[in-house]
């Protein structure tokens, strides 16, 4: 008998205790991650600029900064969650060449957007497809795959364009340069295709299975293996996901500049995993952040922006760019060593 | 009829010979302390019955059926849950949600399903508390303790209702109270019919739960009987080689 009232007084004292040691909040949680403090970085840039820079402020320049980040930023979603299975998509670059050379080609043939745009993402679709079944199922290093389909790719796009640049969309020429290059109700058409997708990977990097099982997967792929995780389909998924938001990028960049030619998108896929690290993906796996991708792009663009509004040679961008890259970077780790 | 039946159960990795013709059998409400030498070849035999990889050769009968496993998921519908020796566990995910990896509850209507984190982490909270182990469902498993970690693993045993447990040194980082915790966990799994095997190198921990001990050396059992008829004197000598067998 005696033994039974002392369990029971055990598991009191247990559970007082375990109440007592308050978890995180939503709030801690937050103010937690990277993209939090990326996102002050942003708006203490915003301050500076603001003082700086009479134009910067104008609905002229936040329209074009908005449009800008977005190509990157769609991207840069689905390489976060290539990132956060620990691996890397170097062929998003070259895929856009190639699914905007093909867009543009089904469409100048005289087909409407809607072949168009399917065509656009079949491509993008395959190139995902072989880049995962070669890693998920043949194993192969990421790095090399990705490496050898963004040579691929991009020859594919000079040979099917002929080197030749297209301009001309068919019958629905207007309404593809619309849906790329207009704003309905004062937001660009790809900054809400931007919002759209953010939300959605929100959700399912965190209110889905997948979700989890991508940060797992990330986290410690042979655990996940032994609890039954498909560990082949989940690398699949994320490699076909990041190909189809080059796709979708892509699509809509054509329409926007108006032409393609097979040079479109080149060195972006630098530009697009530097969003996700800066927006808080871990290239070691199992940390990501959907709003980190949009908010990562946004401050690149900001300083690409930043630096023309102040005066300064556009040639020193990429240098910014690589500096924040590496603060980024090294702030988490600094972070991290706190909390160790 | 015995929940698990092996019959000369071998394996190699390359020329490393890891088993050889090992025979075990374990009943319902059974315990078994199996116990061995590093590298004796105890952990190869659970990932054995675990279904991570399929033996060289011998026979698997699950309630008297021939079994062959490809995957540990298919073990685990059969009703065998495992505590692997490194735990397996997910570093960057949370305490509930590697508990309820692979197998995570959701709510939602029709095909539209979503994570039910509410739920599992009150569910979670329930087996930590029962393991009366200091763990919060929400916390980084990054940030635990050995203790903490050892409960994660052993909670993801208690979500179905399994026929056969392995835990494979699920008291080698605890401290002393937790240890008392799992061996009552044991205890409480064999009254209601569980069939338990605990790998240890603790002496006392067989001697305290297992009805029965074998003893592995250099991937051979050289002994099985009841603990009554043993003392931990004799199973040490079986484990150096002092005692040839028994
Ligand atoms: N995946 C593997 N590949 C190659 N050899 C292996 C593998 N797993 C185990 N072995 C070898 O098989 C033998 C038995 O290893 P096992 O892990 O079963 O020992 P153990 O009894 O669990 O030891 P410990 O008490 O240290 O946990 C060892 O010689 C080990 O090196
Ligand atoms: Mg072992």
């Amino acid at each position: 008998m005696s033994t039974t009232t002392d369990q029971t007084t055990d598991h009191a004292a247990i559970d007082d205790s375990i109440a007592q040691r308050r978890e995180l909040t939503w709030w801690q949680g937050v103010t937690r991650s990277q993209p939090f403090w990326v996102l002050m970085a942003i708006f203490m840039l915003c301050i500076v600029m603001s003082q700086v820079s009479d134009v910067f402020l104008s609905e002229r320049n936040i329209f074009n900064v908005s449009r800008n980040f977005a190509f990157v930023g769609i991207m840069a979603l689905g390489m976060t969650a290539v990132i956060c299975t620990a691996g890397i998509d170097l062929s998003v670059g070259s895929l856009m060449g190639l699914a905007g050379i093909a867009t543009g080609l089904v469409m100048q043939a005289g087909y409407g957007i809607v072949p168009g745009f399917l065509i656009c993402m079949a491509v993008a679709g395959a190139v995902g497809l072989t880049n995962g079944i070669l890693i998920a199922y043949l194993r192969m290093a990421p790095f090399v795959v990705t490496l050898g389909m963004l040579a691929i790719s991009r020859s594919l796009a000079m040979v099917i364009s002929n080197n030749r640049m297209v301009y001309q969309f068919g019958p629905d020429q207007a309404l593809y340069l619309w849906l790329g290059g207009s704003s309905t109700f004062g937001v660009p058409h790809p900054v809400w295709a931007l919002g759209v997708l953010t939300i959605t990977f929100w959700i399912a990097f965190n209110h889905t299975t997948w979700g989890r099982w991508v940060y797992a997967v990330g986290g410690n792929a042979q655990a996940a293996r032994l609890s039954g995780i498909p560990v082949e389909r989940v690398l699949l998924s994320v490699y076909v996901i990041c190909s189809l938001c080059a796709g979708l990028s892509a699509f809509l960049m054509v329409g926007w500049f108006g032409s393609v030619t097979n040079a479109l998108g080149q060195t972006q896929e630098l530009n697009v995993i530097a969003a996700s690290v800066i927006g808080g993906a871990n290239l070691m796996g199992g940390v990501a952040y959907a709003f980190g991708a949009p908010i990562g792009a946004l401050l690149m663009e900001l300083i690409r922006n930043s630096l023309l509004l102040a005066g300064i040679d556009a040639l020193w961008q990429q240098f910014f760019v690589g500096l924040f890259l590496i603060l980024a970077v090294f702030l988490e780790q600094l972070r991290n060593r706190g909390r160790a | 009829m015995a929940v698990v039946e092996l019959r000369g159960i071998s394996k190699s990795f390359g020329a490393i010979r890891a088993l050889n013709g090992v025979d075990l059998t374990i009943e319902r409400g059974e315990a078994i302390g199996l116990m061995g030498d590093n590298g004796a070849g105890k952990s190869t035999l659970m990932k054995i019955i675990a279904g991570n990889f399929p033996p060289t050769s011998g026979d698997f009968l699950i309630d008297g059926l021939p079994v062959h496993f490809s995957r540990p998921i298919e073990a685990r519908q059969k009703g065998i849950e495992i505590v692997y020796q490194d735990l397996a566990l997910c570093d960057n995910l949370t305490a509930a949600q590697n508990v309820f990896l692979g197998r995570e509850l959701k709510r939602g209507f029709g095909p539209i399903r979503f994570l039910d984190h509410g739920a599992m982490n009150a569910r979670a909270a329930k087996l930590f508390a029962e393991l009366k182990s200091e763990t919060r469902p929400r916390d980084l498993v990054r940030q635990m303790s050995g203790g903490q970690r050892q409960a994660v693993a052993i909670a993801r045993t208690r979500l179905s209702d399994p026929k056969l447990v392995l835990m494979d040194e699920p008291t080698a980082a605890i401290s002393v109270r937790q240890v008392k915790e799992v061996l009552d966990l044991i205890l409480r799994l064999k009254e209601t019919g569980h069939a338990v095997i605990l790998v240890s190198h603790r002496m006392p921990d067989v001697f305290t739960v297992c009805d029965r001990v074998a003893v592995l050396r250099r991937g051979e059992k050289v002994a099985d009987k009841p603990v009554r008829n043993s003392s931990p004197e004799e199973v040490t000598g079986l484990i150096t080689g002092a005692l040839a067998a028994a």
